[in-house]
C-alpha cells in the first residue's frame, strides 16, 4: 500500500460514508422522536434510485400506485375513526382531502410526465416527491396506532415493514438492477485522484443535507420541539408539542433522506429492489457507533463505517462484511460499560 | 374405540393405494431474493411445458425459496410430502440446490437442479444438474484465452458458492495452460463499491479480466475496472449472459467475452449443431411469450427438465405407476442410463459415475458486438 492507493480507498470510503452518515442520521432522528428502529430507511434508497430509472426508461414506476393505495387507506381509517366519535361530516372530507391531495397531484404528475421522460433533474424531483410522502404514510399506517407500545414491539413492526416494502420493491421493478446515468459526469483529477463530477455532487448534496439539518435542530422552533420530543415525550407533550406531529415530521424526513440517497449513489452502483437493506443496515451500524442518541456521533461512525469498509476490501475482499459488522461489537461493548441507561419514556 | 381404529386403517390404506394416473413435478425456484433475476425466468421456462411429459399428463408445483436454503428444503419436504411429487427441480441459486440435494437423496426423489450444484462424491446420487458445470464452461473459457494468446488472469466473483466454485474450477485450468491468476478478489451483489478491488487487480494489470457474477450484477465490476484504467480483456461466465448485463453496462461492455450455454445464440450454431433446432423453437416461443430480446439460458435449463423427463418417464412408466416409491426410483435410473439427448444446451449424457451431463465441450463463448451476442469461433 502506497500514498495514492490509500488516498484513493480513503475518497472511496468517504463517498460511502457521506450516504451511511444520512442514513444514520435518519434513523437516529426517527428513533429518538418516536422509538422507532427503522429499519425500513434503506428501503427508500432503494425505492429513490429505481423510481428514478423507471422515469429514466419512460415509465411510470410502481410506486405511484403504492403511494395512491397508502393514502387511500389511510384515509379510509381516518374516516372511520371519525364517524366513530360522530364527528362533523365537513372536517371529516377535509380532513380525507388533505391525506389525499399531495399523493393525487404527484401521482397524477408522474403518469402525464413520465411517457414524455423530461429532463433529468425534474425527474428527480419528481422521484423525490413521489417517495417522501410514503414517510409519513408508513408512519400512520404501521406505527402511529402503536405510539405506546415498547421499543421491542416497534422493532418487530419495521421488520413486517421492511419486508412488505422489500417485496413490493420486487413487484414494482423487477429482479434485475439498474444503474442511474450520472447527474453530472464531468472528471477532475486531482494528484492521484480522480474525482467524478456525480462524487462532488455525493459530497456536496450530502453536506448541505447535514448542515440544513444542525440549522434546523438548533436554530428553528420545529427543529427544537422535534429535540424535545427526543428528550422526553411526555414532558414535551405537557408544554403543548403534538408528539404525533413530531412522529409524522420525523418520518417525512427520514423518506426524504432515503430517497434523496437513493439518487445520489444510483449513478455510481447497480441498485437492486433488495439493495436497500444492507446500505441502511451500515447507515444502522453508524447510528449505533452514537447509541441511537447524537447526530454528530453517528457522522463520524458512517464516515468510520466507509472507510472500515474500503480498505477491508482491499485486504481482504472475501470478510469485507464480516469486518464491517464486527467493528460494532468493541462499541456495543464499550457502551454497555459507559453508558447509563435512561429508563424508557 | 375398536371402530374407530379400523376405519382409520382403512383411510390410510386408500389414502395409500390412492396412485394418481398423473406425473406431478415439484419446481422450487428462487423467485425473489438475490437469486430471482434467475429464478423467475425458470419458471417461465417451467410454464411453457406442454401439458404432457412422455404421454402421461403433467401437474407442475412451483413454489418460491426466496434464494434461502431453509426455506428450500422446507419447499422441497412439502412438495415430497405432501404434493407427493415424483420429481423435484431446483434450486437455481446453488447454495439453496445444495441444500435441496439431502432432501433428495433422503426421500429417494430425483432432484434435477437448475443450478451448477458441486456436491460431494456420493452425495449426488438423486442429484442431476441440467446446466453446464463451471468446469465445462471454465473449459471453454480458458481455450479461447489460450487462442487469445492470454498470459496472465485476475479473478473478481461473488463470495458465494458460485464465486468459489468457478475460482475452484478455474485454477487448475489456467495452471495447466500456462496462465498466471495474479489475484483473486470477492465482491456481494449487494456492494455498493468494488473499488478497492478494482484498485487492486489493476494495478497488477494483468491480459485479462474474469469476472463471476450474474445478470446486471456483473456490470458493475467491470465499470470499475475500466474506471480504474484497465484496459485488458474481460471475460464473463454464463450467468451473466443475459441482455441485462448491456442494459446496466452499456457501452462499457463492448468487446467483453461471456461463457455461455449454445442455446443464447442458437441462430449463429453451424446447422449440424444437435441444439440448433430445438434452441431456435425455444428462443421463438419464449421471446413470442416475454418480448424480444429476452432469451436466456435459466429459462432454457428448465426446458431442457422437460426434455429430459419426455424421454425419461415413458421408460420408468414401464416399471410402476407415478406417485409411487418404485417410479421414483425407476425415473431415476432411466435418467442416469440417458445418452446422447440432444436438448437446447446441448447433448446430455448421464452415467452412473456422471450426473453432470452435459459433455466437456458444450460451453460456447460470445463476444458482445454492437450491444448483441456474436458466436466466437471455436
Amino acid at each position: 500500500m502506497d500514498p495514492t492507493i490509500a488516498a484513493i480507498l480513503s475518497l472511496d470510503g468517504v463517498t460511502n460514508g457521506a450516504v451511511y452518515a444520512l442514513l444514520g442520521i435518519a434513523i437516529v432522528l426517527v428513533f429518538t422522536v418516536t422509538r422507532v428502529i427503522f429499519i425500513p430507511q434503506g428501503e427508500f434508497v432503494a425505492f429513490g434510485a429505481l423510481t428514478l430509472a423507471m422515469l429514466q426508461a419512460g415509465r411510470v414506476p410502481g410506486t405511484v400506485w403504492l403511494l395512491l393505495f397508502m393514502a387511500a387507506a389511510v384515509a379510509v381509517n381516518d374516516t372511520v375513526a371519525a364517524l366513530r366519535t360522530r364527528r362533523h361530516a365537513r372536517q371529516v372530507a377535509l380532513e380525507a382531502a388533505r391525506t389525499l391531495g399531495l399523493p393525487v397531484i404527484v401521482s397524477a404528475a408522474a403518469i402525464v410526465l413520465a411517457p414524455a421522460r423530461p429532463p433529468m433533474l425534474l425527474q428527480a424531483a419528481l422521484t423525490l416527491a413521489l417517495v417522501t410522502p410514503m414517510g409519513p404514510l408508513v408512519y400512520r399506517l404501521a406505527y402511529r396506532s402503536l405510539a405506546d407500545a415498547s421499543v421491542l414491539v416497534l422493532l418487530i413492526v419495521s421488520v413486517g415493514v421492511h419486508f412488505a416494502l422489500t417485496g413490493l420493491g420486487l413487484l414494482f421493478f423487477g429482479a434485475e438492477g439498474f444503474r442511474n446515468p450520472s447527474f453530472w459526469d464531468e472528471r477532475f483529477t486531482l494528484g492521484p485522484l480522480s474525482l467524478t463530477g456525480q462524487t462532488l455532487i455525493i459530497f456536496a448534496a450530502s453536506l448541505a443535507l447535514l448542515a440544513t439539518l444542525f440549522v434546523f435542530f438548533d436554530r428553528t422552533l420545529v427543529g427544537k420541539a422535534l429535540r424535545a420530543t427526543a428528550v422526553n415525550r411526555t414532558g414535551a407533550r405537557l408544554v403543548g408539542i403534538s408528539t404525533d406531529g413530531a412522529g409524522t415530521l420525523s418520518f417525512t424526513m427520514a423518506a426524504f433522506i432515503g430517497a434523496a440517497s437513493g439518487l445520489l449513489i444510483g449513478p455510481s452502483t447497480t441498485m437492486f429492489y433488495d439493495s436497500g437493506f444492507l446500505i441502511g443496515l451500515k447507515g444502522f451500524v453508524a447510528a449505533v457507533f452514537a447509541g441511537l442518541t447524537s447526530f454528530s456521533l453517528a457522522l463520524a461512525g458512517a464516515l468510520g463505517v466507509g472507510l472500515i469498509e474500503s480498505f477491508g476490501s482491499f485486504w481482504a475482499s472475501a470478510f469485507k462484511e464480516v469486518i464491517v459488522f464486527t467493528a460494532i461489537l468493541p462499541v456495543l461493548l464499550a457502551r454497555s460499560f459507559v453508558d447509563r441507561h435512561p429508563e424508557e419514556h | 374405540m375398536k371402530r374407530s381404529f379400523v376405519l382409520c386403517a382403512a383411510a390410510a390404506a386408500l389414502l395409500s393405494a390412492g396412485v394418481r394416473a398423473e406425473l406431478t413435478v415439484g419446481v422450487v425456484v428462487p423467485l425473489t431474493g438475490p437469486a430471482s433475476g434467475l429464478g423467475i425466468p425458470m419458471s417461465n421456462g417451467a410454464k411453457m411445458w406442454p401439458a404432457t411429459v412422455g404421454g402421461e399428463k403433467v401437474k407442475l408445483v412451483i413454489l418460491d425459496d426466496a434464494t434461502d436454503p431453509t426455506r428450500g428444503v422446507q419447499n422441497a419436504r412439502r412438495l415430497v410430502n405432501e404434493d407427493k411429487v415424483d420429481v423435484l427441480i431446483g434450486s437455481g441459486a446453488t447454495p439453496v440446490a445444495i441444500a435441496i440435494a439431502d432432501v433428495a437423496s433422503e426421500t429417494r426423489t430425483a432432484q434435477l437442479s437448475l443450478s451448477p450444484a458441486p456436491l460431494p462424491p456420493g452425495k449426488d446420487t438423486w442429484t442431476f444438474r441440467m446446466p453446464q458445470s463451471n468446469g465445462v464452461m471454465a473449459n471453454a473459457m480458458v481455450a479461447h484465452m489460450q487462442k487469445q494468446g492470454v498470459k496472465s488472469v485476475g479473478f473478481i466473483g461473488y463470495t458465494d458458492a458460485y464465486g468459489e466454485s468457478w475460482l475452484q474450477e478455474l485454477t487448475p485450468r489456467l495452471e495447466k495452460a500456462g496462465i498466471k491468476l495474479v489475484g483473486s478478489e470477492r465482491f456481494a451483489r449487494t456492494d455498493t463499491s468494488v473499488t478497492a478491488q478494482a484498485l487492486k487487480l489493476a494495478t497488477a494489470n494483468p491480459d485479462a479480466m474474469v469476472i463471476v457474477a450474474s445478470g446486471s450484477g456483473a456490470a458493475m465490476p467491470q465499470l470499475a475496472l475500466i474506471e480504474r484504467g484497465y484496459k485488458g480483456k474481460f471475460y464473463q461466465t454464463h450467468a451473466a449472459a443475459t441482455r441485462d448485463l448491456m442494459r446496466v453496462g452499456g457501452k462499457a461492455m463492448e468487446g467483453t467475452f461471456v461463457t455461455s450455454g449454445p442455446v443464447v445464440v442458437a441462430e449463429q450454431l453451424p446447422d449440424n449443431h444437435p441444439s440448433k433446432a430445438l434452441g431456435v423453437k425455444f428462443n421463438q416461443a419464449y421471446e413470442q411469450a416475454h418480448g424480444a430480446g429476452l432469451r436466456n439460458q435459466f429459462a432454457a435449463h428448465s426446458y431442457d427438465a422437460y426434455l429430459l423427463l419426455d424421454k425419461t418417464v415413458p421408460v420408468a412408466l414401464k416399471k410402476a405407476k407415478p406417485g409411487t416409491a418404485e417410479f421414483r426410483a425407476a425415473l431415476r435410473d432411466a435418467i442416469e442410463s440417458t445418452h446422447g439427448l440432444a436438448v437446447t444446451h446441448g447433448v446430455y449424457d448421464f452415467s452412473a459415475s456422471d450426473h453432470w451431463g452435459f459433455t466437456p465441450d458444450t460451453g460456447v463463448v460470445m463476444k458482445v458486438v454492437n450491444g448483441d451476442w456474436q458466436l466466437e469461433k471455436k
